[in-house]
């Protein structure tokens, strides 16, 4: 049953997710410029980003639809709704019932959707390349998606994310072969699908690389800080799930508070990691062609693939 | 006084739809006596007949007799659980087709609106009967009404060349497939003569000859559907026939195929075989992503539907190949849920398909124009077609909170049980195969994308859509009913589920209803919450809550200012409607990436051209693998034959006096 500390902390989660992702962006911002030996921005700079956009008019392009005005905000609403189902600090989410792992995928596609469209709306030259090339990376990072998260349904018996979770936790630590591959498979997937090194840069200025920064050329004001908010739950989320899926450990079982409390810390912890090791990876790849995208994102789907093999034909007795 | 059972209302209504089409013929000429008033008319017939069959759901099947057809031959009928869900999809999504096209229709070229107005409602007359059909030949007469009827409203604009070429294949495909069908009912009577359908119940067939008949049932009914290879006529006849036909034709009448597949492989056939399933799968899967790549490189609007109609056919197909592997194996429950996948897909996509057709049959009126080349823009003229069509175009590319995905979640959620199969490949390659389920999937996200972004969205390519109106109110009605119908059957999977439930416990002997009524209505959990669950209600709220609250806080916190201004486009000067991406461009990289699946003809601009163009011209494989050959084949036969003709009369005489004598040598007895 729906408890209220169970709400309380869904509340949290939501909440946490809103005042943490703008500073995970800042913190692989700051990691990233270490790497390339750069005088690092503040770490708050998204906070100030947001603020001044938040502050600013919003300025529309006269071919704008109201298409374009509200998909900022359903973006939003999705990037939202995906990080109160994925179990940060806690399994016990009262919304994690409410979309499993297959309507996660359904959300960052109905997001990812909303973006194209929005990118194609004013008619501009960049716009529709983007969303072209967004629409592109997204079919062939779902199926990889998927087969990632098939094999990990197998093994936890079930599609919600907090039962694969809670099943994946309380096993005993030994590496699984299916689990690695289905790690580095979501790993190439996750780089894919938050627009990062090397399949996009998110801090180009070459109009023609771009993929995600050419779909919101047009927006600004508070549309501009709303993307730039979801993008950077977009990264949470990921990062989120990964550590979940993967690193387990720590993730508070229920409605323990001690353990809830415990989780805190550990969930930065791993976060500032990952983050690091995301800054790493951007720096020490170059960004690859777009025709070399499919390349890319088979190899992950290849070798998610292979983890649901291993995982049927020497696992299927674990 | 006897009450009317379900069975006769259904046979009213088929009359009264009769008699609609044919008040149609008092006043032929009469455009707004027939639009105005027969074809609300017949959507209130629709109407009756949806609820008579929501109503009738879960009841115990009834029969009736009609004392028409040949002597000692009559007419069974039965309504069943499977007819009825079938039933109620043809009703309730004929409801939201019939009142669009009261407004749609007009004055006009080609046939005059009387007639037009008695083939769509013996199309819609005869779907019914053969829904209700309950022998092979009661079966056969409604199916070859419901091809001809189809074949005339087809060919409504028939003084088109290409039109009257598109009916042509259309009719020879739909009877390549229902002479497959009469054999595969003449293989299940198995020699006994009986032609009824409880007869063939009654039928212990052989393996083998069980597994001819449901080759021939899938092939018949295959060509009907649009499984490859006997998809083609779907994208000619498609983009020829009006809009409400076209959305009719998508939306019910393909489902009926689905109807004759279910009803011979579960219902007239006992024996299962699990290759069978496997047959069914692979068929699916060669159509669906045959069909959804076609439908991104195509620029006709009408023609990416169609395409993307066979797609979603061949999920369909999937589903039901998923469910005889599962049948076969005695695996009832897992069954159950890929057979509600499938009835589910059918009805969603029965709505949403009609919506979007529809949808181009409005702006097809405002602007004359099917081919995306020269649309764009439109959501400022057409806001109402344009939010619309964006309900369409979210269920049809299986996103969450549409109906569209509430199947393909279904569907998934059956993939992922498949391991437990007790055969050795089996559980090894069918979870694979959910790959390529769900790469369609998203390959149907880019489709839909490029359908919207090129016709609704972007800059107006040519001038004359300026002066482009929205859809009149019936038009406005009509689709918003199935926006209506395809938003509550995304939400309400649960409510929809028990009801059709029937219809999957008639087949399968198993259902899900048990596990749906322990949860809330608001909850899909098919097995156990804890195993998988969607709450699209819960799902729709969160986002709708923080959609509005997200606003409002904005807006309070900040400001709502907004100014407008010329695009920036990273301060480009020339932006003219140009400069977007054309069709072609945005199913670039799909042409790249799959290039062996398409074939090709492409003109490149060089430097030396006085006046560049590029063009692309994008052709089936299977015109000239296999249809291309056959016809010619066919054609130098007939050459050989012609030699025989004389054209005098006594050398026709000598050859039957030659066959009389050869026959006399032969067949002595």
């Amino acid at each position: 049953m729906i408890s209220i500390s169970g709400l309380l902390g869904q509340a949290f989660a939501i909440l946490l997710a809103l005042v943490l992702a703008p500073l995970l962006s800042g913190w692989v911002g700051q990691c990233r410029a270490w790497f390339q030996s750069r005088t690092a921005p503040p770490l708050l700079l998204p906070y100030y980003m947001l603020q001044k956009l938040f502050r600013k008019d919003v300025v529309l392009a006269h071919g704008a639809s109201s298409l374009f005005r509200v998909a900022p905000f359903v973006i939003f609403g999705c990037m939202v709704l995906a990080c109160a189902i994925i179990p940060s600090l806690s399994t016990d989410l009262p919304l994690a019932p409410a979309a499993d792992a297959l309507a996660l995928v359904g959300v960052f596609g109905l997001a990812r959707v909303f973006i194209s469209l929005a990118a194609m709306d004013v008619g501009t030259s960049f716009g529709s390349l983007g969303g072209r090339r967004e629409m592109l990376i997204g079919f062939l990072a779902e199926p990889a998606l998927l087969m990632v998260i098939f094999t990990l349904a197998m093994t936890a018996q079930s599609t919600s994310v907090a039962t694969i979770v809670e099943t994946l936790a309380h096993r005993e630590l030994v590496i699984y072969p299916s689990l690695a591959f289905a790690g580095i498979a979501f790993t190439f997937v996750s780089f894919a699908e938050n627009a990062r090194v090397p399949v996009d840069n998110p801090a180009t200025h070459l109009e023609l690389t771009m993929i995600h920064e050419a779909m919101i050329l047009e927006y600004s004001g508070r549309h501009l800080a709303l993307i730039e908010w979801a993008a950077s739950l977009k990264l949470y989320a990921y990062s989120c799930l990964g550590l979940a899926l993967f690193f387990p450990w720590g993730i508070a079982p229920g409605d323990n508070f001690l353990a809830l409390v415990a989780a805190i810390p550990l969930l930065l912890l791993k976060l500032a990691i990952g983050g690091f090791l995301l800054a790493g990876i951007e720096t020490v790849n170059a960004k690859m062609r777009i025709f070399r995208a499919p390349e890319f994102l088979g190899t992950a789907f290849m070798l998610a693939v292979l983890g649901l093999l291993v995982r049927l034909l020497l696992e299927s007795k674990v | 006084m006897t009450s009317l059972l379900p069975i006769d209302i259904l046979l009213i209504a088929a009359c009264a739809w009769l008699a609609v089409g044919l008040l149609g013929l008092v006043a032929p000429r009469n455009t707004r006596f027939i639009s105005k008033t027969l074809f609300p008319l017949g959507a209130a017939i629709g109407m009756v007949a949806g609820f008579v069959a929501l109503d009738s759901l879960g009841g115990p099947a009834q029969t009736a007799v009609l004392v028409i057809g040949l002597p000692d031959l009559p007419f069974h009928l039965r309504l069943d659980n499977l007819s009825a869900v079938f039933v109620l999809l043809l009703g309730f999504v004929s409801v939201g087709i019939s009142i669009f096209a009261a407004g749609y229709f007009r004055k006009g070229e080609g046939t005059a609106p009387g007639l037009l107005c008695l083939e769509y409602h013996v199309f819609l007359a005869s779907m019914l009967m053969v829904l209700l059909a309950d022998d092979a030949y009661a079966f056969m007469v409604a199916w070859e009404t419901m091809a001809l009827s189809s074949f005339f409203l087809v060919t409504t604009d028939h003084r088109h060349e290409e039109i009257r070429r598109a009916g042509f294949l259309y009719l020879l495909i739909a009877h390549v497939g229902a002479i497959a069908i009469l054999l595969s009912f003449g293989v299940m009577t198995g020699g006994a003569g009986d032609y009824s359908f409880a007869g063939m119940r009654a039928q212990e067939l052989s393996p083998f000859w069980a597994s001819v008949a449901f080759l021939l049932a899938l092939a018949g009914f295959g060509a009907k559907a649009g499984l490859v290879p006997l998809h083609v006529w779907l994208p000619e006849a498609h983009p020829a026939a009006p809009s409400p036909v076209s959305a009719m034709m998508s939306g019910v009448m393909l489902k009926t195929a689905i109807y004759g597949l279910l009803r011979v492989s579960f219902d007239l056939l006992h024996t299962t075989i699990w290759w069978w399933g496997v047959v069914a799968l692979t068929v699916g899967l060669i159509t669906a992503l045959f069909g959804v790549l076609y439908s991104t490189v195509q620029n006709d609007m009408k023609r990416l539907l169609a395409y993307s109609s066979i797609e979603n056919i061949g999920l369909i197909a999937v589903g039901i190949g998923l469910t005889l592997i599962f049948h076969a194996y005695r695996m009832e429950g897992l069954a159950a849920l890929a057979m509600t996948a499938v009835l589910y897909h059918c009805l969603a996509h029965s709505a949403f398909k009609s919506l979007l057709f529809l949808c181009t049959g409005s702006v097809l009126h405002a602007t004359k124009e099917r081919s995306l080349g020269k649309l764009g823009g439109l959501i400022h003229r057409m806001p109402w077609v344009a939010w619309l069509a964006l309900a369409g175009v979210i269920a049809s590319a299986g996103l969450p909170p549409l109906s569209g995905f509430v199947s393909e979640w279904l569907l998934l959620q059956s993939f992922l049980f498949s391991p437990g199969l007790p055969h050795p490949w089996l559980n090894m390659v069918v979870p694979v195969a959910a790959a390529l389920v769900v790469l369609v999937a998203a390959l149907a996200g880019f489709a839909m994308v490029k359908f919207y972004a090129i016709i609704f969205l972007g800059q107006m390519r040519e001038p004359g859509l300026k002066d482009a109106h929205d859809a009149g109110t019936w038009e406005k009605v009509g689709l918003a009913w199935l926006a209506l119908i395809t938003l509550l059957l995304g939400i309400l999977p649960s409510t929809v589920i028990s009801r059709i439930d029937a219809a999957t416990r008639q087949l399968l002997g198993a259902g899900l209803g048990d596990k749906l009524h322990e949860q809330g209505w608001w909850m899909l959990a098919p097995i156990s919450p804890e195993r998988a669950s969607y709450e699209p209600m819960i799902f729709l709220v969160t986002i709708a809550a923080t959609l509005l609250l997200g606003r409002w806080l904005v807006r309070h916190l900040y400001h709502g200012r907004v100014r407008r201004t010329a695009a920036w486009d990273c301060g480009y000067y020339f932006q003219g409607p140009r400069a977007q991406d054309t069709a072609e461009g945005f199913s670039q990289p799909i042409r790249r990436i799959f290039e062996p699946m398409f074939r090709m003809e492409r003109h490149f601009p060089t430097a030396r051209d006085a006046q560049p163009y590029y063009s692309v011209k994008v052709e089936d494989h299977f015109w000239h693998w296999l249809y291309l050959p056959v016809a010619n084949a066919v054609g130098r036969v007939s050459t050989l034959i012609v030699a025989l003709q004389g054209g005098r009369i006594a050398v026709y005489l000598m050859y039957s006096f030659i066959t009389l004598l050869v026959l006399l040598l032969v067949a002595r007895p």
